[in-house]
């Protein structure tokens, strides 16, 4: 494969102007005002846009709304990945020649959308997993939880998922934007209510109105523009299933692949990784995601994130957003991972700015443990 | 049959499983396996996933199953599984080796009682006069 490590740099990134519950916004409404608040970022014009990444809609049913007319065109729809994803993608088009301005842009009305989200009643899910309740998020990835914990210790699983809950909030305080910012003791964590049991309440995401929109370039033309560029230094994607009961191990996602493929590109370790950003649709995706990563072993995620570590003031800096759990997750989420890296990179994230970090790991994931995108960021 | 209209979603049968649910009808689990390469497979695909092969047979399985995953639902995803928690929603391995997913039924729902791991038994619920669900109970 072609060396493309570096070869392109993040130069806008943005959300819509309001995040959160957002009642008199459509979901294409946060699109475009996302993608003239990254296209702002970026000091560039919407006219500069050659290449065009989104997933969940058609494509072109986006591109017509936005007034956008690419010469490259990419819906990847792998779930809440795809945005992560689409970096990779964008990567690839831009050093092929398929374009030179990208735009990764997202748009979900998840809250207060007035026509609900439609499923394929011809795929094997509705067939097979509906009949029996076994729908959505929650329900599925508690069931894989139920596995971890049959492997690894109930306790110990539950100190991680407590442990995760409460370290984000504490980010999410930091946060502005973030929809929860109360404090969140251990005490509220294990007597919120039952969702799907071993889940409570805050081992689930939120469930908000948000857009956001990622500015993907040439080296050449991302010194011309006023940020920092953050480098594309390694890029990652697999999928190894779509159903729950079709995953290979419930224990360990497809960053197994992703994170040490796109580490290996980006010539860095775990050990040198600044920041890490997890997709966090619930506490247990953090725990099974940083062991298939590879930062800790099958069973070791417990003690990675004992004692808060990865809270404001800890050794090991996670979700600094707040994260789906606490900041904002619209349905898919992945497009704000990179956002707050890229914030978190170039020094802009106010009072939770951590101390001068070079490098990223964001992963995101998508569908039900199905689908995984790693992408390494640094800065020079 | 059943007694009240039944509100929840039923399978949407296609071609290459119109023949899962007749035998469900009849109250017998039936799987896909491959004659050239030997793997058993849920769900059923009328070419083996695993070699690409045509040559595929339909199985009778024994119906014994373990628990692999579950989850007691307290809140339904969609609004009529609101009107039937709590109930158990699971992943059982099947003695032929592939898993599916199902309800776990005849337990108490209390992790006490549920363990991963344990042995299960295949039981079919006449849920319409059209459809038949198979789902699980413990042994004995
Ligand atoms: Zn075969």
């Amino acid at each position: 494969m072609a060396d493309l490590s570096k070869s392109v740099a993040i130069v806008g990134v943005a959300e819509s102007d309001e995040i959160g519950i957002v009642p008199n916004k459509s979901a294409l409404t946060l699109h475009m005002e996302a993608t003239r608040n990254a296209i702002a970022d970026a000091g560039l014009t919407v006219g500069d846009i050659d290449g065009f990444l989104t997933a969940g809609y058609w494509g072109y049913d986006v591109a017509e709304y936005l007034g956008i007319k690419p010469r490259y065109t990419d819906s990847t729809s792998v779930g809440g990945s795809s945005f992560v994803i689409d970096i990779a993608h964008a990567m690839a088009a831009i050093n092929a020649g398929y374009c030179e301005v990208a735009l990764i842009t997202h748009g979900q009305a998840g809250r207060s959308a007035r026509y609900p989200y439609g499923r394929d009643p011809n795929v094997p899910g509705a067939q097979y997993d509906t009949p029996y309740g076994i729908i959505g998020p929650p329900v599925n990835y508690s069931m894989a939880a139920s596995r971890y914990m049959h492997q690894y210790g109930e306790e110990r699983t539950r100190q991680a998922l407590s442990e995760i809950a409460v370290s984000t909030r504490k980010w999410a305080q930091m946060n502005p934007k973030a929809m929860m910012r109360d404090p969140m003791t251990f005490d509220d964590y294990h007597n919120s209510r039952w969702i799907a049991r071993p889940f409570h309440l805050l081992d689930c995401c939120l469930v908000t109105d948000a857009g956001a929109a990622v500015i993907v370039t040439t080296p050449e033309r991302a010194k011309s523009l006023p940020k920092k560029p953050v480098w594309v230094l390694g890029a990652a994607e697999y999928h190894d299933h779509s159903l729950l009961h079709q995953m290979p191990d419930m224990t360990v996602t497809p960053a197994h692949v992703t994170g040490p493929r796109a580490l290996e590109m980006a010539g860095v370790t775990h050990s040198d990784i600044d920041l890490t950003m997890i997709y966090d649709s619930f506490t247990y995706t953090v725990l099974a995601t940083i062991e298939s990563l590879g930062f800790c072993g099958p069973g070791e995620g417990p003690d990675w994130v004992a004692n808060q570590r990865t809270a404001p003031g800890g050794d090991w800096a996670l979700n600094t957003s707040g994260g789906g759990l606490s900041y904002t997750h619209p349905g898919m989420y992945g497009v704000f991972l990179i956002v707050e890296a890229v914030r978190q990179l170039r020094g802009e994230t106010g009072e939770r700015q951590l101390k001068d970090p070079k490098l990223s790991l964001v992963n995101g994931t998508g569908g039900l443990l199905s689908s995984t995108g790693t992408v390494v960021l640094g800065v020079d | 049959m059943t007694q009240q209209p039944y509100k929840l979603p039923l399978p949407n049968s296609q071609p290459e499983s119109d023949y899962y649910w007749e035998k469900a009808k009849a109250h017998e689990l039936w799987l896909r396996k491959c004659n050239e390469c030997g793997d058993a497979y849920f769900y059923p695909r009328d070419i083996c996933p695993n070699c690409y092969s045509n040559n595929v047979t339909w199985i009778q399985a024994s119906g014994k199953a373990t628990l692999y995953a579950y989850s007691i639902v307290e809140r339904g995803p969609t609004p009529p599984f609101r009107d039937v928690v709590p109930y158990i929603a699971a992943v059982v391995e099947l003695e032929e080796g592939p898993r599916m997913p199902t309800n776990l039924v005849d337990v108490p729902f209390d992790e006490e009682h549920i363990k991963v791991g344990m042995a299960l038994q295949v039981t079919f619920h006449d849920v319409t006069d059209e459809v038949t669900l198979p789902k699980f109970r413990p042994v004995g």
